[in-house]
C-alpha cells in the first residue's frame, strides 16, 4: 500500500529537518479566533453544521465544535466528508487512493456548513467537498475554515477563516501530525522541504 | 498490491483483501444515502459478460458500478456458442472494440475469464466460473463476518454442504484461511473433494463434530435436480444430515451467524425459521455483496492497459 501524496496525510511525528509553523498551543488560539468570528458573522447558531474533510479536518472541528459550546453554549453537529470519490485526478491514476470515513449524522438541507480543513493549497479537494455535499442536500450557505492556507489556488476558491497564511514553496510538503501517532495529542503544522526527484526518500 | 485482474482469491495475499475490505466498508455508506451515486466512474465503461444465468451477481454487479457512475452493459452470449476456444477469442474481440474499462464475467467452464483476461486491455473479474472461484462472493463474506465479529483471524468458519461441485467453497476457503480463521467442511462423503485437507481446512462427514464450537456456519446451495441420485440418496435424507436448524446450532457457539450465498432451498440447506431469522445474515450478505463489488470496479477500473492489448487479436488476414 503506498502513502497518498496528499497535504492531508494523517502521519506520526513528522522526520526532523521540518519547519514547525504552528504549534499545539498556536493552533488552540487560531482554533478559539475562528470560533469567534464564526458566532459573530452567523445569524443563526441553531443552523450550523461543521463538516470535516478528513483526516486532519476531524480534529479540528471537534475542537470548533467545543469551542462553540464553551462561549455560545450551543452543540454544533460535526459531520465528516470524505472527498476521495469525488476528486479529479482519479482518471490519471491507475492506482486508486485510499478511502477515508464519512459519517454525516443528518441532511444539510437549509443548513449553513462550514467546511473544515487542514491544509488549502489548490482548492480542488474543497471543490470536491463541495460536490460531495450537494449529494446530501442543499444547504443555505457553505463556508470554509483553513487552518493553513499556504497558497498556490488552482480554482477560484477562497477561505472564509484562515488560522495563518504560510508562504510556501509549490513542491514543498506541509503537513498537521499529532503527538499521539494519529491526530490525537499535541498538534502541529510542519512545513517539509522538497525533495528531489530520484533522492531515493520517499514520503 | 492487486493485480490488473480478479480472478481469484487464490491470487490475493492479506493485504489485498484487507484493503479492499475496508474500500468496501467505506463503499457501504454510500448506500445508506438518499442519493446512492458518486461520480467516480463517470464516463467509464463496465461490461457484465454472462455466459451462465445469473440474478443475484449480475444485479450486484450492475447496481456497484451505476453507484459508481459507470456505464454498465449486459452482454449475454448463447453458452453453446463459446465451447470452442476461437469463439471466445471472438467475444474478446468484440468486447475490446467497445473499449470497456472492466469487465465481468461468469462461465460454467473454470478458466474462462482467465482465457478472456489474457487477451484484453481491460481489467476481468471472474464472477463465478465452474466449480473454481467466485472471488467476490468469498469476499462479500468475509466482509459480514467482519462487521458482525469485529475481526477474522482466530474465528472458526464451518462450511456445509457440497464442496465438490462450489466455487463459493472454493473461494471461501482460501479467503478466511488467508486471514487467519480455522476452516472446516461438512459434507457427505462424495461431496468432499479428495486431497481438500491441502488447502488447509479439516474434512468432517459428521455436521455435529463440524459445527462443535464455530463462531460461523456457511450452508452452501445443494443443486438437488441435478445431484438427487447420484451424490445423494435423496434431498430429504441430505437435510435431516446436513440442514441446519436451530436445534443442530446448539452445538456451535452461542453468538454463531449462519450465512448462505443464495437463493436457499428453503428446508433444505437452512430450515425456514433460519432462512427469515437471526442468527442468519442473508440479507446482509446481499447488501455487503454491493458494497464489495463498488470496492473491487473502483480498484481496478483505472487499470486498464492503454496502447497495444495483452495479445494480439489481429486475425491472420490482418498481418
Amino acid at each position: 500500500m503506498t502513502s497518498q501524496q496528499t497535504n492531508t496525510q494523517l502521519d506520526p511525528k513528522p522526520p526532523s529537518g521540518g519547519r514547525v509553523v504552528m504549534d499545539d498551543v498556536a493552533i488552540r488560539r487560531a482554533l478559539m479566533r475562528i470560533a469567534h468570528e464564526v458566532l459573530e458573522r452567523c445569524e443563526d447558531l441553531e443552523r450550523l453544521y461543521l463538516v470535516a474533510i478528513p483526516n486532519g479536518g476531524v480534529p479540528l472541528a471537534r475542537q470548533l465544535a467545543a469551542n462553540f459550546k464553551q462561549i455560545a453554549g450551543v452543540d454544533v453537529i460535526v459531520g465528516i466528508l470524505d472527498t476521495t470519490l469525488y476528486r479529479d485526478d482519479l482518471k490519471l491514476k491507475a492506482e486508486r487512493p485510499l478511502l477515508r470515513e464519512t459519517e454525516m449524522p443528518s441532511a444539510v438541507d437549509d443548513r449553513i456548513v462550514i467546511l473544515v480543513d487542514d491544509v488549502l493549497k489548490t482548492g480542488r479537494t474543497i471543490r470536491a467537498a463541495m460536490d460531495a455535499l450537494m449529494d446530501f442536500g442543499r444547504p443555505s450557505s457553505v463556508q470554509v475554515v483553513g487552518l493553513v492556507d499556504r497558497g498556490h489556488r488552482e480554482l477560484p476558491i477562497k477561505l472564509d477563516y484562515v488560522g495563518k497564511n504560510v508562504p510556501t514553496q509549490a513542491d514543498e510538503e506541509v503537513r498537521m501530525s499529532g503527538s499521539g501517532g494519529d491526530l490525537s495529542g499535541a498538534l502541529e503544522v510542519v512545513v517539509m522541504p522538497s525533495v528531489p526527484e530520484g533522492s531515493g526518500v520517499t514520503r | 498490491m492487486i493485480g490488473r485482474d480478479l480472478l481469484g482469491i487464490e491470487d490475493l495475499d492479506r493485504a489485498d483483501i484487507e484493503r479492499i475490505l475496508e474500500t468496501a466498508d467505506h463503499m457501504r455508506e454510500i448506500g445508506r444515502r438518499v442519493i446512492k451515486k458518486v461520480p467516480t466512474l463517470r464516463g467509464r465503461t463496465i461490461v457484465n459478460l454472462f455466459f451462465e444465468s445469473s440474478t443475484r451477481t449480475k444485479s450486484s454487479f450492475e447496481i456497484a458500478g451505476k453507484r459508481l457512475s459507470a456505464d454498465v452493459i449486459n452482454f449475454s452470449a448463447s453458452s453453446s456458442s463459446l465451447k470452442k476456444s476461437e469463439s471466445i477469442l471472438d467475444t474478446a474481440r468484440t468486447l475490446e472494440a467497445m473499449d470497456p474499462d472492466a469487465v465481468v464475467v461468469r462461465h460454467a467452464v473454470a478458466g474462462v475469464p482467465k482465457q478472456i483476461a489474457d487477451v484484453l486491455a481491460a481489467p476481468v473479474i471472474n464472477a463465478g466460473d465452474g466449480a473454481h472461484e467466485h472471488p467476490t462472493q468469498a469476499l462479500l463474506d468475509l466482509l459480514t463476518v467482519k462487521l458482525e465479529k469485529g475481526r477474522i483471524d482466530g474465528l472458526t468458519v464451518a462450511i456445509v454442504g457440497d464442496i465438490l461441485h462450489s466455487r463459493v467453497a472454493r473461494s471461501n476457503i482460501y479467503a478466511f484461511r488467508k486471514m487467519g480463521a480455522e476452516v472446516r467442511i461438512a459434507a457427505p462423503p462424495p461431496m468432499i473433494p479428495a486431497g481438500i485437507e491441502t488447502l488447509g481446512v479439516k474434512a468432517f462427514t459428521s455436521l455435529r463434530e463440524a459445527i462443535e464450537g464455530v463462531d460461523v456456519v456457511m450452508a452452501l446451495r445443494i443443486q438437488n435436480e441435478r445431484l438427487a441420485g447420484t451424490y445423494l440418496p435423496s434431498v430429504r435424507e441430505y437435510s435431516s444430515t446436513y440442514g441446519i436448524d436451530r436445534e443442530k446450532l446448539k452445538f456451535a457457539k452461542e453468538d454463531v451467524i449462519v450465512m448462505h450465498p443464495g437463493p436457499v432451498n428453503r428446508g433444505v440447506e437452512l430450515s425456514h425459521d433460519l432462512t427469515d431469522h437471526r442468527p442468519s445474515v442473508i440479507l446482509d450478505q446481499v447488501r455487503n455483496g454491493v458494497a464489495i463489488r463498488m470496492a473491487v470496479l473502483y480498484l481496478l477500473s483505472g487499470r486498464r492497459q492503454e496502447g497495444e492489448p495483452r495479445l494480439d487479436l489481429s486475425t491472420e488476414e490482418e498481418k
